[in-house]
C-alpha cells in the first residue's frame, strides 16, 4: 500500500500575537514542515501615498509616522532629505545633530522592540519588561521634543520643528550611560540561553546573493555578509563626522540578525554620545522664510512674519518639478521616497520604499522545510511592522 | 567607477536603447522603450562594469492628460559602486509590460503591487492577484481619476449579523481647499511682476 500525501492547510493570522500585526499567512503543512507559505498584506492600508497627493509638503510629515510606528522619526527624515535636495536647503548643523540623536533613539526604540518580542515569539517573557521599561524613557523623550511619544512630527523639510527643551541633552545623557548595562542584562538572558540558540540557530538562513536578489536591506542583509550601511555609504546630515561601526553577521540565520541588533544598538548609543559632545548652538531649521515658519513671538510685531506665517500654514510652500528618490537608513533597512514634485505645493506623486515590504515578500523562501513552530522565529528575526508594509 | 563614467560606459554599451539620460542629485536618470526593459536589466545587473544586482523598488505614476498615460520606473542600486539609477519608460493605458521576475525574484510583489494600484498588466508574471487593497476590491486607487474617499465604504450590519459593503455615502462632499490662487495676485499684479523681472 502506497502512502498518499496529504497536505494541510494553515490559516495563521490576521489576529494572531506573533503575527506582529495583520499578517494573514496561508500555511500548506506536511505534518509539522511547512510546504509553502503565501502570505497576504494590506489588511492595514490605509492609502498613505493617495493621501500625501491630496496634502501640502508639511501636511504630509505625520504620515511618516504612521508607518513604521516604532521609529517615527527616521521615516520622516526620508522625506524631509527629499524635500530638501529639492529645494536645495541647507539644514543648519545643530538641527543636524538632532536629527541624528533622534534617528538613533528611534533606531533603539526599533531594536529593543523587536529583539525583546523575539524572544518572547520563542518563549522568553524577561526581556521585554525590561526592554519596554527603556522604551519608555526613550519615548519620553520623544514627547518632551516633539509633544507627543509616537507620532511626532517633528523632522520637518528644513531641518526641526523647535529647538531641544532645557536640560533634554543632560537626561539623553544620563540614559546613555545607564543603557549599555541594561543591554548587557538582555544578553545575559538571550545570547548563551541553550533554549534561544536552539530556537534561532541555523534559523531562515539567508545566503548573500538571496538576500540581494530578494532586495533586503539593513539587518537583514548584514545579518547575511554583506557590509552595507546607507549611513556609512551614502552618508546624510552628519553622519560623516561621527566614527562608527557597522556589525555584520556571518551566517545570515535569525541568531546572527539578533546579535546585529544587538549590537547596533550599542553602536547608537556610541554614536548619540559622540553627537551630544559635538553639537553646537545655533539655529535648528532653516532660515529661509520661504520654507520655515517665524517664530511665535514675532507673529505680534512682525508684518512680513504674520504674512509669511499665514502663507505657510494655508497655502504651504512650492516645490519646483523635479523626480528624485532618497533614502534613509533606518532600523528596519533601507526607507526609501522616491517623490515627483510638479511645482504645486503638493507633491505629484510619492511612492514610500518599505523594507519590511521586500522581506516579508521572501516569507516563503525563508519558511519552506521549516516546522511551523520556526514560523514565529523567522517573523520575528525579519523585523515586520505592518504600518510600513501595507502602507 | 563613479557616476559620470557609469553614464557614458551606459550610453555607449546601449546606445540604441537610451533614450534619454542625464546626472541629476547625484543619481543617473535613464529613459528606454518599453521593450527594451529585460535587455536592459540584464545588462545592469550582469555587466562587470555596472553591477547592479539590487532591485530597489518599482513603481507607476499616472499622467491622465498624457497620450502614454503611464510611466513605469525601476529603482535599482550597485553596492560594489554605490550609484543608484532611476530607470523609466512611458506605456499606453492597456499596454502590457514584461515582467522582470526572472531577474529579480523580488519584482514578484512590487510588480503586483503596481498591478494593484494603477492596473497595470505584466506578461510572464507567476501570480498577479491584487495585494494590498480588500479582497474583491474595484478599481485602480493611485490613478488620479479615482476619487480620494473611494466607491465604497463598509460596516457591520446589525440586521445581517455580518460585515457589509455599500456605497460612499458623505454627509457633507469632499473639499479640496485651493488655496493658491488668491496668492499668486489677480492678472496685471502677475503681468507688472513679470515686467519687474
Amino acid at each position: 500500500m502506497t502512502k498518499e500525501k496529504k497536505t494541510l492547510n494553515l490559516n495563521f493570522g490576521p489576529q494572531h500575537p506573533a503575527a506582529h500585526g495583520v499578517l494573514r499567512l496561508i500555511l500548506e503543512l506536511d505534518g509539522e514542515v511547512v510546504e509553502k507559505a503565501d502570505p497576504h498584506i494590506g489588511l492595514l492600508h490605509r492609502g498613505t501615498e493617495k493621501l500625501i497627493e491630496y496634502k501640502t509638503y508639511a501636511q504630509a510629515v505625520p504620515y511618516f509616522d504612521r508607518l513604521d510606528y516604532v521609529a517615527p522619526m527616521n521615516q520622516e527624515h526620508a522625506f524631509a532629505l527629499a524635500v530638501e535636495k529639492i529645494l536645495n536647503l541647507e539644514v543648519p548643523i545643530r538641527g543636524q545633530f538632532i536629527r541624528v540623536i533622534f534617528c538613533e533613539i528611534g533606531r533603539i526604540l526599533s531594536h529593543i522592540l523587536n529583539v525583546t518580542t523575539q524572544a518572547m515569539d520563542v518563549g522568553a517573557l524577561t526581556p521585554t519588561l525590561w526592554g519596554f521599561e527603556e522604551r519608555e524613557k526613550l519615548m519620553g523623550f520623544y514627547e518632551r521634543v516633539s509633544g507627543s511619544r509616537l507620532h511626532a512630527n517633528y523632522f520637518r523639510p528644513g531641518g526641526v520643528h523647535q529647538d531641544l527643551p532645557r536640560g533634554l541633552l543632560e537626561d539623553i545623557t544620563d540614559f546613555c550611560k545607564k543603557f549599555p548595562k541594561i543591554i548587557d542584562d538582555l544578553e545575559t538572558l538571550l545570547t548563551d540561553n541553550r533554549i534561544f540558540k536552539q530556537r534561532n540557530v541555523d534559523i531562515g538562513v539567508v545566503s548573500k546573493q538571496d538576500a540581494l536578489d530578494y532586495s533586503f536591506s539593513g539587518v537583514m542583509l548584514r545579518g547575511s555578509g554583506v557590509p552595507w550601511d546607507l549611513r556609512k555609504s551614502q552618508p546624510y546630515d552628519c553622519y560623516e563626522q561621527i566614527d562608527f561601526k557597522i556589525p555584520v553577521g556571518k551566517n545570515g540565520d535569525c541568531y546572527d540578525r539578533y546579535l546585529c541588533r544587538i549590537e547596533e544598538m550599542r553602536e547608537s548609543v556610541n554614536i548619540i554620545n559622540q553627537c551630544l559632545v559635538k553639537i553646537p548652538k545655533g539655529p535648528v531649521k532653516t532660515q529661509d522664510a520661504k520654507v520655515t515658519p517665524p517664530p511665535k513671538k514675532d507673529l505680534k510685531n512682525s508684518m512680513e512674519a504674520l504674512i509669511h506665517h499665514f502663507k505657510l500654514f494655508t497655502e504651504g510652500y512650492r516645490v519646483d518639478k523635479d523626480e528624485i528618490y532618497r533614502a534613509v537608513e533606518a532600523p528596519k533597512g533601507e526607507f526609501g521616497v522616491y517623490l515627483i514634485s510638479d511645482g504645486s505645493n503638493k507633491p505629484y506623486k510619492c511612492k514610500i520604499k518599505a523594507p519590511g515590504f521586500s522581506h516579508l515578500q521572501a516569507m516563503n523562501y525563508l519558511i519552506k522545510g521549516h516546522m511551523l513552530a520556526d514560523v514565529p522565529a523567522v517573523l520575528g528575526s525579519m523585523d515586520i511592522v505592518f504600518g510600513e508594509v501595507d502602507r | 567607477m563613479d557616476i559620470l563614467d557609469l553614464e557614458k560606459k551606459i550610453n555607449s554599451e546601449l546606445t540604441s536603447k537610451i533614450t534619454f539620460s542625464e546626472i541629476r542629485h547625484g543619481q543617473l536618470y535613464l529613459n528606454i522603450n518599453c521593450e527594451d526593459i529585460s535587455e536592459v536589466l540584464l545588462f545592469l545587473k550582469n555587466n562587470s562594469h555596472t553591477k547592479f544586482r539590487q532591485l530597489v523598488d518599482i513603481t507607476a505614476v499616472d499622467y491622465p492628460e498624457q497620450t502614454e498615460r503611464f510611466k513605469m520606473v525601476y529603482l535599482l542600486i550597485s553596492h560594489e559602486f554605490n550609484n543608484r539609477i532611476v530607470l523609466s519608460y512611458y506605456i499606453n493605458e492597456n499596454e502590457i509590460v514584461p515582467s522582470i521576475t526572472q531577474i529579480f525574484p523580488s519584482a514578484n510583489w512590487m510588480e503586483r503591487e503596481v498591478f494593484d494600484m494603477y492596473g497595470i498588466k505584466f506578461k510572464d508574471h507567476p501570480d498577479l492577484r491584487r495585494i494590498l487593497t480588500d479582497y474583491n476590491f474595484e478599481g485602480f486607487p493611485l490613478r488620479k481619476d479615482f476619487p480620494l474617499t473611494g466607491h465604497s465604504e463598509v460596516r457591520y450590519s446589525e440586521d445581517e449579523k455580518k460585515v457589509i459593503y455599500e456605497p460612499v455615502k458623505l454627509e457633507q462632499n469632499y473639499r479640496n481647499f485651493d488655496y493658491e490662487s488668491p496668492w499668486e495676485g489677480t492678472k496685471y499684479i502677475k503681468d507688472i511682476k513679470k515686467t519687474n523681472d
